[in-house]
């Protein structure tokens, strides 16, 4: 009897709740109005670097950009040609280095691997994400760039492709889990073999989402600029030999940016701006690839 | 029998979809009301109209009246936080909290008062808990992790939660339907119990649940509300053909 | 009839020799993963080994950092890393906490999804970008406006003593933030989206309010998985070279005072490694390489166990 007294509501318990209510709502309002203001304070520093990137970008780019090296130290023009056609043979190599690697790997984790060693291979492939890609320079620095007695475009490509394998493998594995059992069975059943199958009908149907995790992988080394600083090591001219340094954008900008002339800004800003965009279109594409895949 | 919660032309509409079309209905205070109907006849969505759970879903709009004690719920000023707090609700799945013990489970919603003393924390957790058969088996162990209880258990704790708030009416959507027989005949002893003191509506797919535990039983159709009656009345000698066929199990 | 089943044979047997081979590459590619972080470690402490020999333990203590005299200890890095790193992070992680819950908990979907994907955009500017902004507008920003403002009303602390050079340990702390608020608020966004629908709707039913709910269901359900999503960040902090080194002065000091110079553990690899000017200089670089490295493999391995264990936890949620 005593515990159905004690839970029953009393008056001065039900003032009690209301009189509460109006602080609890103006906490909660506050909290929400803090939460807003987060965003806010996130969005607004890389609103203003976008912004700084076009506007400085915009003034500064011009047809020279695209066509020219850059000049000697003083001499006003100039661009950054040679930057991006080295970026452009840096990402093919390591595509090439890095690609097949990634994906091979995945369908080892999501249609052979038993499951403790694909856990482990899995959580080594998460922490090396994690690795400082100035470090993946210098391990490249001491496998190649010793060996072969000096900085090339083809140790550059190698470290680019060590960032590249973990995200094309973590990403082509979800893709690939994502692919029902029912499609590999039916394909199993007509007496195609494995390796056939996985190719032809798996690794086929994952193919959009494969292309997203591709894409964002490039996007990531396109920018990556530490890990070339001792392998790739830049180049104030063409090169015509992989064993050469080679330029790249990402090095360029920064060179020019801790450099004490305005027009070498200058041409920072207009190389940070065609980096930027070039990003930008990546992630999109990928992001397109990546909602016509979850249609399907 | 004087009503609790009174719906007049309650309408529900999800984007396109119209879930509830002009449900008029009256739960009488003080006993259990089930609510039976194939699936996706928009059982949830009525019961989930009577605490303003739709607030929560983009998309989801509601028309009608809902009184609560002749205030309605859904008129202008009146707060859900408020309306919510009188009208509990216990799901599907037992959804304990599991970040926090079993004894933090029964008083987290009675927390939000405000600050209380310890004392008295402990006597609403151990009436909360002993209302739903529930002390005994766990006073030893309260300050143990929640999701270290059985699946009846845990329901029965999501249970003790929500009278711990003082409810005036409890919603119950199929609170049984992921337990075994003999956790799901502990439910119904309780609700049995309960109803003394608050005003129960439980969503069923088990018609033998529904003529035992209720007083009154509602059988909705396609989103309409098809008939409502003594549930005795219902089980024996229904008006409507449709109720009878779905009763008799010769439906569709 | 025995012919066509001794062709049929062999084709099923060439068909498994092909699903050998096939395999045989796989396991190689995906093994290749523990062989390049075995490699990693292998590579840095081989070539540490003439500084780990030479300096020991000192190497972590020691205030010098002399090429010419050969005299090498790496603790005013070890303090720009940490101190940076921590500082970043206290900043950001309320903001990138805060920005994730208005995005899946208080905006609309419209909204919320639309902020989503502009976080997730920034998240991905190259960080020489950030430093190339961070050198040519933030820090004479810094020093032209902020510095002069604190020294004047704040002056008093031992935070902000000194002269306002803009390159400092302050812009060294902004632009870190700034770079890894984005990936932890995807992240955390993630954690706070595995957070089952029947958690939050418990906590309404109850009568909270959607704060209340946010503090009763979601956040302490997401907690490991947060905490994951902010370790990540300070992973990504303490190995982030390009901003840094472009804002921080490059200073190898240890001062309180958050206006001074300073200098962190990837910077001066980034700074000096090329031209190391003697093999003892390229292994005390290699040494702060692996120093690094095991921080840094520690931070990653630990944040991948909690936000393995958040959505591990999910999964046993939903099932029942
Ligand atoms: N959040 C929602 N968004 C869109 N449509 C919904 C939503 N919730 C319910 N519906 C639709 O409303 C209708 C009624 O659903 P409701 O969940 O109320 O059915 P129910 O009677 O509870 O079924 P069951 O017995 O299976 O639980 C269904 O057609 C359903 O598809
Ligand atoms: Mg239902």
């Amino acid at each position: 009897m005593n515990v159905m007294t004690s839970i029953d509501r009393s008056a001065a318990e039900q003032r009690n709740t209301m009189r509460s209510l109006p602080l609890r709502n103006t906490k909660n309002t506050i909290m929400t109005l803090l939460m807003g203001g987060a965003l806010l304070a996130v969005l607004f520093p890389l609103g203003l670097i976008f912004v700084h990137i076009v506007k400085m970008g915009l003034s500064a780019i011009s047809l020279d950009f695209f066509l020219h090296i850059p000049r000697p130290t003083g001499e006003v023009g100039g661009g950054m040609a040679n930057g991006m056609v080295g970026s452009m043979v840096l990402i093919a190599m390591a595509s090439l280095m890095g690609i097949p690697v990634g994906i091979f790997g995945a369908i080892y984790l999501s249609e052979y691997g038993g499951s403790r060693i694909s856990t482990v291979i899995r959580f080594c492939a998460d922490v090396l994400s994690g690795i400082p890609s100035i470090i993946t320079g210098m391990v490249v620095y001491s496998m190649l760039v010793v060996p072969m007695k000096g900085f090339s475009a083809l140790a550059g490509a190698f470290a680019l492709a060590l960032i590249m394998i973990p995200i094309v493998l973590r990403t082509t594995e979800e893709q690939l889990k994502m692919v029902p059992t029912s499609l590999r069975e039916a394909s199993l059943a007509l007496g195609v073999p494995l390796w056939r199958t996985t190719l032809k009908v798996t690794l086929r149907s994952a193919l959009t989402g494969v292309m997203t995790g591709i894409l964002l992988a490039i996007a990531r080394i396109a920018g990556e600029t530490a890990p070339l600083l001792f392998t790739a090591l830049g180049n104030q001219f063409w090169s015509s030999k992989l064993t050469q340094p080679i330029a790249a954008l990402p090095l360029q900008i920064f060179s020019f940016a801790i450099a004490p002339y305005d027009d070498w800004h200058r041409l920072a800003w207009a190389g940070a701006l065609v980096l930027v965009v070039t990003m930008f279109a990546l992630s999109l594409t990928a992001r397109y690839f990546g909602r016509s895949g979850h249609k399907n | 029998m004087n009503s609790k919660v009174k719906l007049d032309d309650l309408n529900v509409h999800f984007g396109g979809t119209h879930a509830v079309k002009g449900v008029t209905i009256d739960f009488p205070a003080n006993s259990v009301t089930a609510i039976i109907g194939p699936s996706g006849c928009g059982k949830s969505t009525v019961l989930r109209a009577i605490n303003r759970m739709h607030d929560m879903t983009p998309g989801a709009r509601v028309s009608g009246r809902i009184l609560l004690d002749e205030t309605d719920i859904y008129g202008r000023g009146v707060d859900p936080v408020a309306i919510r707090r009188r009208i509990g609700m216990v799901f599907q799945k037992p959804n304990p909290f599991p970040a926090m013990s079993i004894h933090d489970n029964v008083i987290a919603g009675y927390k939000l008062n405000g600050r209380m003393r310890r004392d008295e924390a402990d006597e609403i957790v151990e009436t909360s808990l002993q209302r739903v058969a529930l002390w005994d088996e766990v006073k030893d162990r309260l300050k143990s992790n929640a999701m270290e209880l059985s699946g009846g258990q845990q329901q029965r704790l999501c249970i003790a939660r929500t009278i711990a708030v003082r409810p005036d009416v409890i919603l119950m959507d199929e609170p049984a339907s992921a337990l075994d027989p003999i956790s799901t005949l502990k439910i119904e002893e309780l609700i049995e119990e309960l109803k003394e003191r608050y005003t129960i509506i439980i969503v069923t797919h088990n018609m033998q649940q529904a003529a035992r535990v209720s007083d009154v039983t509602a059988f909705f159709y396609l989103g309409e509300l098809i008939e409502c009656d003594v549930t005795k009345k219902i089980f024996t000698t229904p008006d409507r053909k449709q109720t009878e066929d779905y009763i008799t199990g010769r439906f569709g | 009839m025995s012919d066509v089943t001794a062709s049929h044979r062999w084709k099923i047997e060439k068909g498994l020799s092909g699903d050998f081979i096939f395999k045989a590459v796989t396991v190689l590619f995906a093994f290749s993963i523990l062989v390049i972080l075995m490699l990693m470690l292998y590579e840095m402490v081989s070539q540490s080994l003439p500084s780990l020999r030479k300096f020991g333990g000192h190497f972590i203590t020691g205030m010098e950092w002399d090429a010419v005299q050969e005299n090498f200890g790496a603790l005013p890095f070890i303090y720009g890393s940490v101190v940076s790193s921590i500082l970043a992070l206290l900043l950001a992680t309320p903001l990138a906490v805060g920005t994730a819950l208005f995005i899946t908990e208080i905006a609309p979907r419209r909204l919320g999804g639309f902020a989503a994907s502009l976080v997730e955009l920034l998240a991905a500017i190259p960080s020489v970008i950030y430093g190339l902004w961070g050198i040519l507008i933030m820090t004479p920003w810094l020093q032209q406006t902020v510095q002069p403002l604190l020294q004047k009303y704040l002056g008093f602390l031992p935070f902000f003593d000194g002269p306002a050079y803009g390159v400092s340990m302050l812009a060294g702390v902004l632009i870190l933030m700034i770079m890894v608020v984005p990936i932890i608020t995807s992240i955390t966004k993630e954690v706070l989206m595995a957070v089952p629908r029947s958690q939050r709707e418990a906590a309404i039913a109850l009568g909270a309010t959607r704060w209340e709910m946010i503090r009763m269901a979601v956040l302490p359900y997401g907690k490991s998985g947060i905490l994951g999503a902010v370790i990540l960040g300070l992973g990504r902090a303490i190995g982030e070279t390009m901003a840094v080194t472009m804002v921080i002065g490059n200073n190898p000091q240890i001062s309180l005072s958050l206006f001074s110079p300073a200098y962190t553990m990837p910077s001066v690899i980034a700074n000096e490694f090329a031209e190391a000017s003697s093999p003892l200089h390229s292994a005390a670089l290699m040494n702060i390489g692996l120093l690094l490295l095991v921080i840094t493999l520690i931070i990653n391995a630990l944040a991948r166990l909690l936000l393995w264990s958040m959505s591990r936890g999910a999964a046993r949620g939903t099932k029942l």
